[in-house]
């Protein structure tokens, strides 16, 4: 299959999986740059900060963002295309059904599993982002397979201090300033970055 | 036609002046699709976006399908739902271009790096408030633990697992180990 159509099928079957809204594509979309290698978790790290940073829901943005990366602007609009798509199926037979589906039972106890199950998700995707954030090596696999030669001392090892430090200079401004919007805490990261020559 | 060009109109603007979709969307919606069109009443958009939060795909999307399905059938789902993508596909990909045509430069890299701080810091924000919404009793934490050892510990692929969830949160339900209401 050609890039684009895996693209495609790709994005069709976050669509149809990724409940919850745009946080919930972040599994889905680490699981294609392991499998696919259509792009790191240094990109993902990107996109999350771009999408978060211009207007629109993140999910579509992101959609956008790895269809270019991967096949170009017509794979940006390809992969935001088979994003909506199941959904947009689904709710239009939904929309017919509108009492009977949010009184349904059984949609109550599929959800009620759902929720919980979806922070795992996106937990176990972020674990990669943080990672690569604040350690040199980049990623979790590679920290776990030194467990024979100790786990933490392979981790002290790598230890980004100066990403540490700019962490904390953000949470401080979080703690301090209310209502902080997300780009503030994005261009000041990009700075920081700079100074500190991340 | 003049619906339909309304719906995709309409939804453009919401697009494009919203940062960040999901319920930062509502007080825009509040003014164009409430107030301006009278497309719904709030109840009906509070309706919208608790099924879309349960229904696969963006919450904020979801919401533009049912506006326009209700207003003009398929075509004008179709309508709303490309315009609430549109500006989304503009922006991204100039910018995206951007990014990718700049990235070599050493600049550039220092920037993007320090952004991965702010994305820490970002997620660590939003899983913190999933998990309050979200987690409530043992039985949604027993799901939740799962769910995370799976997702780090195996290569079963996340839609299989969002399956096995479905099913787990019927059988619990039933059992009691899992409120629902």
């Amino acid at each position: 299959m050609s890039n684009f159509w895996l693209l495609l099928t790709e994005f069709f079957k976050t669509g149809l999986f990724a409940v919850g809204g745009g946080l919930a594509t972040i599994p889905f979309l680490r699981e294609m740059s392991a499998e696919y290698g259509w792009f790191t978790v240094e990109t993902l790290s990107t996109m999350i900060a771009v999408s978060e940073s211009t207007p629109g829901p993140i999910g579509v943005n992101m959609a956008t963002y790895v269809g270019y990366m991967t096949a170009g602007p017509a794979g940006g609009i390809g992969a935001t295309l088979s994003l909506v798509a199941p959904s947009v199926i689904i709710i239009c037979i939904i929309a017919n059904y509108l009492q009977k589906f949010k009184e349904a039972k059984a949609v109550k106890m599929i959800f009620a599993g759902l929720k919980p199950a979806v922070v795992g998700f996106v937990m176990a995707a972020c674990l990669d982002i943080f990672i690569s954030a604040l350690l040199y090596k980049n990623s979790f696999d590679r920290i776990w397979q030194q467990k024979d030669t100790g786990v933490l001392g392979y981790a002290a090892e790598s230890v980004n201090w100066k990403a540490i430090l700019l962490l904390a200079v953000l949470f401080g401004m979080q703690k301090g300033i209310k209502k902080l919007h997300p780009i503030v805490l994005i261009l000041v990261s990009a700075a920081g970055g700079i100074l500190l020559g991340l | 036609m003049k619906l339909l060009l309304q719906l995709y109109t309409a939804w453009f603007k919401m697009g494009l002046f919203t940062f960040g979709g999901g319920y930062a969307m509502l007080p825009m919606i509040q003014r164009e699709v409430i107030e301006k069109y009278g497309w719904a009443t709030e109840e009906e958009i509070m309706d919208y976006y608790a099924i879309g939060q349960c229904t696969p795909g963006i919450i904020a999307v979801n919401t533009a399908t049912f506006v326009g399905y209700y207003q003009k059938g398929i075509p004008g789902a179709i309508a709303a739902t490309l315009g609430v993508v549109s500006p989304s596909v503009l922006i991204i990909t100039m910018i995206a271009g951007l990014i990718t045509n700049f990235s070599e430069l050493t600049l550039v890299q220092h920037g993007l790096n320090g952004v991965k701080g702010a994305v820490c810091l970002l997620m660590f924000n939003a899983l913190r408030s999933l998990w309050k919404k979200s987690i409530h009793n043992i039985g949604a934490l027993c799901i939740f633990g799962i769910s995370l050892g799976m997702s780090v510990f195996t290569d079963i692929s996340t839609a299989v697992m969002v399956l096995l969830a479905g099913v787990l949160g019927v059988v619990m339900s039933k059992a009691g180990g899992l409120r629902y209401e």
